[in-house]
C-alpha cells in the first residue's frame, strides 16, 4: 500500500463519515459545517485524480460560495424546526431501504464492471486548464455548451433575484 | 496505484448517502444538502472515468463544469424558493408545504 493509497483511503473515509453527518445531525448549522468538510474531502479526491483544477475550483466555488450560501438560508431561517423536533419525516425507513438497496446495486454493478481495473495514466501535463480552456472556446469543441452554461447561469441568478425579492407593500 | 473501483465505490456511497438525505429529511435546506452531496458523488465519478479512461479527452472534464454550473443555478434558485416561502409561510418543513395538496 503506497502513500497515495493511505491518501485516498483517509480522505474517502473523511468525505463519508462527514456525509453521514450531514444527513443525521439534528441541527442545521452542524450540518452545513460537515457539509463543508465533505466539499473539502471531494476535493482532495479530486486532487488524487490530477484533476487540480477542478479541485481549485471545488474550493472556491462550493466551499466558498454554495456552503456560505446553504449557512446564510440556515441562519435566516432559524427557529423554524425546534431542534427537539424529529429531524426525519415518516417514510425514513422506506429511504433508507432505498438508499441501502441502491447501493447493494451499484457494488454488484461495479463487481463485474470491466473498465474498473484500468490504472491511472501518469500524465501530470495533461488535464490542465489551459487546455480546457481551449476546448470551450473552440467552436467546434464546447463552445455553445459554454454559452448556454453562461445563459443557465445569468437566468438563474435573475430569477433568484426575482423570486427572493422582497415587495414592500405588494401583492402578497 | 489507486484501482478506478475504489473511486466509483465511494462515489456511490456518496450518492446513496445523499439520496437518503434527499429522501428523509424534513428540513428543505437539509434536502438541498443532500443534492449537493448526490452532485458532488456524479462529479468524482465524471473526473475518474476522464482521469482512467479518457485522459487525452476534455469531454469528462467539460460535463463536470457543466455539472458544476448546473449546481450553482439549482442552489442559487432553490435557496431562493425556500426563503420566499419562509417569508410566505413561516416554514421550511417540505411536508408542511401541502397547500396544493386537495
Amino acid at each position: 500500500m503506497n502513500a497515495a493509497q493511505v491518501i485516498f483511503i483517509l480522505a474517502a473515509a473523511i468525505t463519508l463519515f462527514s456525509a453521514l453527518m450531514v444527513v443525521s445531525v439534528r441541527r442545521m448549522m452542524h450540518a452545513a459545517l460537515w457539509l463543508i468538510v465533505t466539499l473539502l474531502g471531494v476535493a482532495v479526491l479530486f486532487v488524487l485524480l490530477q484533476a487540480g483544477f477542478f479541485a481549485v475550483v471545488q474550493v472556491l466555488f462550493y466551499v466558498g460560495a454554495i456552503a456560505i450560501l446553504i449557512i446564510f438560508a440556515v441562519m435566516l431561517t432559524r427557529q423554524v424546526m425546534s431542534e427537539k423536533a424529529p429531524q426525519l419525516n415518516r417514510g425514513w425507513v422506506a429511504g433508507l431501504g432505498v438508499s441501502a438497496g441502491l447501493m447493494v446495486i451499484l457494488a454488484l454493478v461495479l463487481r463485474n464492471f470491466p473498465g474498473s481495473t484500468a490504472t491511472a495514466v501518469a500524465d501530470p501535463s495533461a488535464g490542465n486548464a489551459v487546455a480546457l480552456g481551449l476546448a470551450f472556446s473552440d467552436p467546434s469543441g464546447f463552445a455553445i455548451p459554454f454559452e448556454v452554461a453562461s445563459i443557465l447561469l445569468v437566468a438563474a441568478l435573475i430569477g433568484t433575484i426575482y423570486i427572493a425579492l422582497e415587495r414592500k407593500g405588494g401583492e402578497q | 496505484m489507486i484501482p478506478l473501483s475504489w473511486y466509483l465505490l465511494v462515489a456511490a456511497a456518496l450518492f446513496c448517502i445523499g439520496l437518503f438525505g434527499v429522501l428523509a429529511r424534513r428540513n428543505a435546506i437539509a434536502i438541498l444538502m443532500g443534492i449537493e452531496l448526490m452532485l458532488n458523488a456524479v462529479n468524482i465519478n465524471l473526473l475518474a472515468f476522464w482521469s482512467y479512461l479518457h485522459h487525452d479527452r476534455m469531454n469528462g472534464l467539460v460535463f463536470a463544469a457543466i455539472v458544476f454550473a448546473a449546481a450553482a443555478a439549482e442552489t442559487a434558485v432553490g435557496l431562493g424558493l425556500i426563503l420566499s416561502v419562509y417569508r410566505r409561510r413561516g416554514t421550511v418543513v417540505a411536508e408542511e408545504l401541502d397547500t396544493m395538496k386537495g
